[in-house]
Protein backbone atom coordinates (compact mmCIF):
# COMPACT_ATOMS: atom_id res chain seq x y z
CA UNK A 1 0.00 0.00 0.00
CA UNK A 2 1.75 2.84 -1.18
CA UNK A 3 -1.08 5.63 -0.10
CA UNK A 4 -4.14 6.23 2.69
CA UNK A 5 -7.36 5.03 0.40
CA UNK A 6 -9.40 8.00 -0.57
CA UNK A 7 -12.48 7.71 1.80
CA UNK A 8 -9.53 7.92 4.63
CA UNK A 9 -7.59 10.86 2.79
CA UNK A 10 -11.22 12.61 2.57
CA UNK A 11 -12.04 12.26 6.64
CA UNK A 12 -8.58 13.28 7.38
CA UNK A 13 -8.01 16.63 5.22
CA UNK A 14 -11.61 17.96 6.48
CA UNK A 15 -10.65 16.33 10.31
CA UNK A 16 -7.71 19.08 9.50
CA UNK A 17 -9.25 22.07 8.23
CA UNK A 18 -12.91 21.39 10.97
CA UNK A 19 -10.24 21.10 13.43
CA UNK A 20 -8.10 24.42 12.61
CA UNK A 21 -11.34 25.92 12.42
CA UNK A 22 -12.96 25.15 15.35
CA UNK A 23 -9.94 26.49 17.11
CA UNK A 24 -10.09 29.71 15.03
CA UNK A 25 -13.61 29.85 15.71
CA UNK A 26 -13.54 29.08 19.18
CA UNK A 27 -10.75 31.47 20.23
CA UNK A 28 -12.22 34.37 18.85
CA UNK A 29 -15.47 33.91 19.52
CA UNK A 30 -14.79 33.64 23.40
CA UNK A 31 -13.47 37.64 23.16
CA UNK A 32 -16.81 38.39 21.19
CA UNK A 33 -18.82 41.52 22.65
CA UNK A 34 -22.43 40.51 23.65
CA UNK A 35 -23.13 43.42 21.82
CA UNK A 36 -21.27 41.61 18.59
CA UNK A 37 -23.52 40.84 15.86
CA UNK A 38 -21.69 37.68 15.76
CA UNK A 39 -22.15 37.20 19.79
CA UNK A 40 -25.11 34.13 19.03
CA UNK A 41 -24.58 33.02 15.29
CA UNK A 42 -21.05 32.27 15.77
CA UNK A 43 -21.23 29.78 18.93
CA UNK A 44 -24.61 27.90 17.43
CA UNK A 45 -22.05 27.35 14.31
CA UNK A 46 -19.08 26.07 16.70
CA UNK A 47 -21.24 23.68 18.49
CA UNK A 48 -23.05 22.76 15.23
CA UNK A 49 -20.35 22.14 13.06
CA UNK A 50 -18.56 20.39 16.20
CA UNK A 51 -21.39 17.87 16.85
CA UNK A 52 -21.39 17.20 12.86
CA UNK A 53 -17.59 16.37 13.23
CA UNK A 54 -18.43 13.71 15.79
CA UNK A 55 -20.59 12.14 13.54
CA UNK A 56 -17.90 12.47 10.72
CA UNK A 57 -14.94 11.50 13.90
CA UNK A 58 -17.56 8.19 14.33
CA UNK A 59 -17.66 6.95 10.44
CA UNK A 60 -13.86 8.02 10.32
CA UNK A 61 -13.06 5.50 12.76
CA UNK A 62 -15.25 2.64 11.34
CA UNK A 63 -13.80 2.98 8.57
CA UNK A 64 -10.37 2.97 9.79
CA UNK A 65 -11.34 -0.57 11.45
CA UNK A 66 -12.65 -2.29 8.01
CA UNK A 67 -10.48 -0.46 5.74
CA UNK A 68 -6.42 -1.19 5.70
CA UNK A 69 -4.23 1.32 6.23
CA UNK A 70 -0.71 1.83 4.98
CA UNK A 71 2.61 1.43 7.25
CA UNK A 72 4.44 4.29 9.08
CA UNK A 73 7.46 5.33 8.08
CA UNK A 74 10.80 6.25 9.95
CA UNK A 75 12.82 5.09 12.69
CA UNK A 76 11.70 2.89 15.51
CA UNK A 77 11.35 5.84 18.08
CA UNK A 78 9.85 8.01 14.86
CA UNK A 79 7.23 4.97 14.45
CA UNK A 80 6.43 4.84 17.92
CA UNK A 81 6.33 8.98 18.57
CA UNK A 82 3.43 9.12 15.33
CA UNK A 83 1.18 6.42 16.96
CA UNK A 84 1.34 8.05 20.34
CA UNK A 85 0.62 10.98 18.47
CA UNK A 86 -2.26 9.92 16.46
CA UNK A 87 -3.88 8.04 19.64
CA UNK A 88 -3.57 11.14 21.71
CA UNK A 89 -5.08 13.38 18.93
CA UNK A 90 -7.80 10.94 19.18
CA UNK A 91 -8.19 11.10 22.61
CA UNK A 92 -7.92 15.23 22.98
CA UNK A 93 -10.47 14.75 19.99
CA UNK A 94 -13.03 12.76 22.66
CA UNK A 95 -12.47 15.04 25.28
CA UNK A 96 -12.98 18.27 22.82
CA UNK A 97 -16.39 16.51 22.01
CA UNK A 98 -17.63 15.42 25.84
CA UNK A 99 -16.26 18.43 27.22
CA UNK A 100 -17.97 21.21 24.62
CA UNK A 101 -21.06 19.08 24.92
CA UNK A 102 -21.27 19.17 29.05
CA UNK A 103 -20.64 23.11 28.87
CA UNK A 104 -23.84 24.00 26.64
CA UNK A 105 -25.94 20.70 28.14
CA UNK A 106 -25.15 21.71 32.01
CA UNK A 107 -28.97 23.25 32.74
CA UNK A 108 -30.42 20.24 30.88
CA UNK A 109 -30.60 21.91 27.53
CA UNK A 110 -29.70 20.67 24.33
CA UNK A 111 -27.87 21.76 21.18
CA UNK A 112 -29.67 22.69 18.27
CA UNK A 113 -27.31 21.55 15.06
CA UNK A 114 -27.74 24.48 12.59
CA UNK A 115 -31.56 24.57 12.81
CA UNK A 116 -31.85 21.01 11.74
CA UNK A 117 -31.98 19.34 14.61
CA UNK A 118 -31.53 19.47 18.67
CA UNK A 119 -29.27 16.64 20.31
CA UNK A 120 -30.52 16.53 23.65
CA UNK A 121 -28.75 17.77 27.01
CA UNK A 122 -28.33 15.16 29.72
CA UNK A 123 -28.04 17.75 32.76
CA UNK A 124 -25.22 18.32 35.05
CA UNK A 125 -23.15 15.43 36.90
CA UNK A 126 -20.81 17.98 38.64
CA UNK A 127 -20.66 21.08 40.15
CA UNK A 128 -20.37 24.45 38.32
CA UNK A 129 -20.02 21.96 35.14
CA UNK A 130 -20.26 24.34 32.29
CA UNK A 131 -17.26 26.27 34.26
CA UNK A 132 -15.14 22.86 34.46
CA UNK A 133 -16.13 21.63 31.15
CA UNK A 134 -15.46 24.99 29.94
CA UNK A 135 -11.70 24.74 31.31
CA UNK A 136 -11.17 21.33 30.02
CA UNK A 137 -12.63 22.35 26.60
CA UNK A 138 -10.23 25.31 26.55
CA UNK A 139 -7.14 23.45 27.40
CA UNK A 140 -7.36 20.56 25.48
CA UNK A 141 -8.08 22.97 22.15
CA UNK A 142 -4.12 24.07 22.88
CA UNK A 143 -2.97 21.04 23.54
CA UNK A 144 -4.75 19.05 19.97
CA UNK A 145 -3.93 22.61 17.87
CA UNK A 146 0.12 22.38 19.43
CA UNK A 147 -0.18 18.32 18.49
CA UNK A 148 -1.45 18.79 15.45
CA UNK A 149 1.05 21.84 14.31
CA UNK A 150 4.05 18.66 15.80
CA UNK A 151 1.87 16.47 13.37
CA UNK A 152 2.39 18.41 10.14
CA UNK A 153 5.44 19.53 11.10
CA UNK A 154 6.59 16.07 11.57
CA UNK A 155 5.14 15.53 8.41
CA UNK A 156 7.12 18.15 6.53
CA UNK A 157 10.19 16.93 8.08
CA UNK A 158 9.93 13.16 6.50
CA UNK A 159 8.90 14.81 3.20
CA UNK A 160 11.73 17.61 2.89
CA UNK A 161 14.47 15.72 5.18
CA UNK A 162 13.91 12.33 4.76
CA UNK A 163 12.19 12.68 1.55
CA UNK A 164 10.04 9.15 2.36
CA UNK A 165 6.55 8.72 1.33
CA UNK A 166 4.65 9.97 4.62
CA UNK A 167 3.28 12.81 3.33
CA UNK A 168 2.82 11.81 -0.18
CA UNK A 169 0.44 8.92 0.86
CA UNK A 170 -1.99 10.99 2.59
CA UNK A 171 -2.27 13.41 -0.72
CA UNK B 1 -3.35 40.26 87.73
CA UNK B 2 -6.08 40.29 90.24
CA UNK B 3 -6.89 43.42 88.80
CA UNK B 4 -6.89 43.09 85.50
CA UNK B 5 -9.03 39.54 85.81
CA UNK B 6 -11.44 41.75 87.88
CA UNK B 7 -11.42 44.68 84.88
CA UNK B 8 -12.16 41.84 82.45
CA UNK B 9 -14.68 40.40 84.10
CA UNK B 10 -16.60 43.91 84.85
CA UNK B 11 -15.68 45.02 80.80
CA UNK B 12 -17.56 41.35 80.07
CA UNK B 13 -20.86 42.18 82.37
CA UNK B 14 -20.84 45.30 80.99
CA UNK B 15 -20.82 44.38 77.27
CA UNK B 16 -22.84 41.58 78.57
CA UNK B 17 -26.36 43.31 78.07
CA UNK B 18 -25.80 44.59 74.18
CA UNK B 19 -25.31 40.75 73.43
CA UNK B 20 -27.74 39.07 75.75
CA UNK B 21 -30.69 41.43 74.72
CA UNK B 22 -30.73 40.65 70.48
CA UNK B 23 -30.80 37.08 69.80
CA UNK B 24 -28.75 35.57 67.86
CA UNK B 25 -30.46 33.71 64.65
CA UNK B 26 -28.75 31.26 62.12
CA UNK B 27 -29.77 31.77 58.62
CA UNK B 28 -31.82 28.64 57.81
CA UNK B 29 -30.13 27.88 54.67
CA UNK B 30 -33.02 26.01 53.15
CA UNK B 31 -35.71 29.09 53.73
CA UNK B 32 -33.39 31.28 52.11
CA UNK B 33 -33.33 33.13 48.65
CA UNK B 34 -30.49 35.13 46.99
CA UNK B 35 -32.12 36.57 44.04
CA UNK B 36 -30.99 39.26 41.32
CA UNK B 37 -32.53 41.27 38.48
CA UNK B 38 -30.18 42.83 35.93
CA UNK B 39 -31.31 44.44 33.11
CA UNK B 40 -31.07 43.12 29.32
CA UNK B 41 -30.49 45.39 26.37
CA UNK B 42 -33.19 47.83 28.51
CA UNK B 43 -36.00 46.05 27.33
CA UNK B 44 -36.12 43.50 30.42
CA UNK B 45 -34.70 41.88 32.98
CA UNK B 46 -32.16 38.79 33.57
CA UNK B 47 -33.35 37.44 36.92
CA UNK B 48 -31.15 35.00 38.58
CA UNK B 49 -29.92 33.76 42.29
CA UNK B 50 -27.36 32.55 44.01
CA UNK B 51 -27.55 28.77 45.60
CA UNK B 52 -25.10 28.85 47.70
CA UNK B 53 -24.80 31.32 50.81
CA UNK B 54 -24.42 31.30 54.70
CA UNK B 55 -25.11 33.67 57.17
CA UNK B 56 -26.30 34.82 60.96
CA UNK B 57 -28.16 37.87 62.68
CA UNK B 58 -29.14 39.19 65.72
CA UNK B 59 -32.20 41.07 66.17
CA UNK B 60 -34.45 41.98 68.57
CA UNK B 61 -37.50 44.16 68.45
CA UNK B 62 -37.42 46.09 71.54
CA UNK B 63 -33.80 47.19 71.16
CA UNK B 64 -33.32 46.97 66.56
CA UNK B 65 -30.06 49.66 66.97
CA UNK B 66 -28.48 46.46 68.85
CA UNK B 67 -29.23 43.86 65.98
CA UNK B 68 -26.15 42.88 63.12
CA UNK B 69 -26.16 40.94 59.46
CA UNK B 70 -23.20 38.69 58.48
CA UNK B 71 -23.80 37.13 55.24
CA UNK B 72 -21.81 35.51 52.49
CA UNK B 73 -22.35 34.50 49.34
CA UNK B 74 -20.28 31.78 47.22
CA UNK B 75 -20.54 33.70 43.64
CA UNK B 76 -19.96 30.59 41.80
CA UNK B 77 -23.33 29.40 42.54
CA UNK B 78 -24.88 31.85 39.74
CA UNK B 79 -27.86 30.15 38.42
CA UNK B 80 -29.74 32.24 36.02
CA UNK B 81 -31.40 28.80 34.31
CA UNK B 82 -28.78 28.87 31.75
CA UNK B 83 -25.36 27.30 31.63
CA UNK B 84 -23.99 29.03 29.12
CA UNK B 85 -25.00 32.44 30.46
CA UNK B 86 -24.25 31.26 34.25
CA UNK B 87 -20.62 30.87 32.88
CA UNK B 88 -20.14 34.19 30.82
CA UNK B 89 -21.36 35.67 33.83
CA UNK B 90 -19.34 34.28 36.51
CA UNK B 91 -16.56 34.61 33.97
CA UNK B 92 -13.57 36.93 33.93
CA UNK B 93 -15.54 39.78 32.14
CA UNK B 94 -17.63 39.97 34.55
CA UNK B 95 -17.84 38.43 38.24
CA UNK B 96 -14.84 36.49 37.90
CA UNK B 97 -16.10 33.77 40.02
CA UNK B 98 -12.49 31.85 40.12
CA UNK B 99 -10.42 35.07 41.95
CA UNK B 100 -13.19 36.44 44.01
CA UNK B 101 -15.32 33.65 44.92
CA UNK B 102 -17.13 34.83 47.96
CA UNK B 103 -19.40 38.18 48.24
CA UNK B 104 -20.14 39.40 51.53
CA UNK B 105 -22.32 42.00 53.51
CA UNK B 106 -21.46 42.72 57.53
CA UNK B 107 -23.71 45.11 58.41
CA UNK B 108 -22.25 48.70 60.64
CA UNK B 109 -25.64 50.06 61.46
CA UNK B 110 -29.42 48.70 61.77
CA UNK B 111 -32.05 51.26 62.69
CA UNK B 112 -35.58 51.41 62.39
CA UNK B 113 -37.98 53.35 60.22
CA UNK B 114 -41.49 55.28 61.29
CA UNK B 115 -42.81 52.73 59.33
CA UNK B 116 -41.42 49.87 61.22
CA UNK B 117 -38.98 48.92 58.21
CA UNK B 118 -35.42 48.60 58.86
CA UNK B 119 -32.05 50.64 57.01
CA UNK B 120 -29.53 48.11 57.27
CA UNK B 121 -26.45 49.72 56.47
CA UNK B 122 -23.20 47.79 55.99
CA UNK B 123 -20.27 46.91 53.93
CA UNK B 124 -20.75 44.71 50.98
CA UNK B 125 -17.41 42.62 49.46
CA UNK B 126 -18.28 42.30 45.58
CA UNK B 127 -15.74 41.78 42.73
CA UNK B 128 -12.68 42.31 45.59
CA UNK B 129 -14.06 45.66 46.28
CA UNK B 130 -15.72 46.81 49.55
CA UNK B 131 -18.45 49.30 49.57
CA UNK B 132 -21.05 50.68 52.09
CA UNK B 133 -24.86 50.21 50.76
CA UNK B 134 -28.03 50.54 52.61
CA UNK B 135 -30.23 47.82 52.32
CA UNK B 136 -34.22 48.23 52.70
CA UNK B 137 -35.50 45.68 55.17
CA UNK B 138 -38.58 44.40 56.82
CA UNK B 139 -39.12 41.70 59.25
CA UNK B 140 -41.89 39.66 57.71
CA UNK B 141 -42.31 37.93 60.76
CA UNK B 142 -41.34 36.02 63.78
CA UNK B 143 -42.42 32.85 65.90
CA UNK B 144 -42.40 29.80 66.97
CA UNK B 145 -42.09 26.61 64.27
CA UNK B 146 -43.67 23.47 64.87
CA UNK B 147 -40.80 21.77 65.05
CA UNK B 148 -39.44 23.39 68.15
CA UNK B 149 -37.31 26.18 66.84
CA UNK B 150 -37.63 29.59 67.53
CA UNK B 151 -37.49 31.28 63.98
CA UNK B 152 -37.66 35.49 62.56
CA UNK B 153 -37.38 36.06 58.57
CA UNK B 154 -36.12 39.09 57.32
CA UNK B 155 -36.72 40.46 53.52
CA UNK B 156 -34.27 43.15 52.05
CA UNK B 157 -34.07 44.65 48.88
CA UNK B 158 -30.71 46.86 47.43
CA UNK B 159 -29.42 48.23 44.50
CA UNK B 160 -25.50 47.53 43.39
CA UNK B 161 -24.08 49.66 41.08
CA UNK B 162 -21.90 47.16 39.56
CA UNK B 163 -19.12 50.03 38.11
CA UNK B 164 -18.93 50.75 41.69
CA UNK B 165 -17.49 47.23 42.45
CA UNK B 166 -15.28 47.82 39.22
CA UNK B 167 -16.66 45.66 37.26
CA UNK B 168 -17.20 46.68 33.09
CA UNK B 169 -20.81 47.51 32.41
CA UNK B 170 -22.37 48.00 29.57
CA UNK B 171 -25.50 49.52 27.56
CA UNK B 172 -28.74 49.54 30.03
CA UNK B 173 -26.87 46.24 32.40
CA UNK B 174 -25.38 49.15 35.03
CA UNK B 175 -26.58 47.46 38.23
CA UNK B 176 -28.18 44.68 40.00
CA UNK B 177 -30.86 44.90 42.19
CA UNK B 178 -30.83 42.31 44.88
CA UNK B 179 -33.78 40.84 47.05
CA UNK B 180 -32.64 38.55 49.33
CA UNK B 181 -35.17 36.35 51.82
CA UNK B 182 -34.32 34.62 54.70
CA UNK B 183 -35.20 32.67 57.97
CA UNK B 184 -33.23 32.49 60.84
CA UNK B 185 -33.36 29.62 63.45
CA UNK B 186 -32.52 30.97 67.21
CA UNK B 187 -29.72 29.57 68.66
Amino acid sequence: MKKYNTPARLFHWASAIIVVGLFAAGYWMVDLSYYSEWYQTAPHWHKSVGLCFVVLTLARFIWKLISNTPAIEGSEVEKKAAKGAHHLVYLLLLIMFLSGYLISTADGRGIEVFNWFTVPGLGSFVENQEDLAGQIHEYAAYILIGLSSLHALAALKHHFINKDNTLKKML
Amino acid sequence: MKKVLIASALSAVMALPVSAIAADYKIDTTHAFVNFKVSHLGYSFIQGRFNKFEGNFSYDKADVAASSITFEVDTTSLDSNHAERDKHLKGSKYIGADKYSTATFVSTSIAEKADGGLTVTGDMTFHGVTKPIVVDAKLVGEGDDPWGNYRAGLEGTTRLELAEFGMDVKGASTYADLDIVFEGIRQ
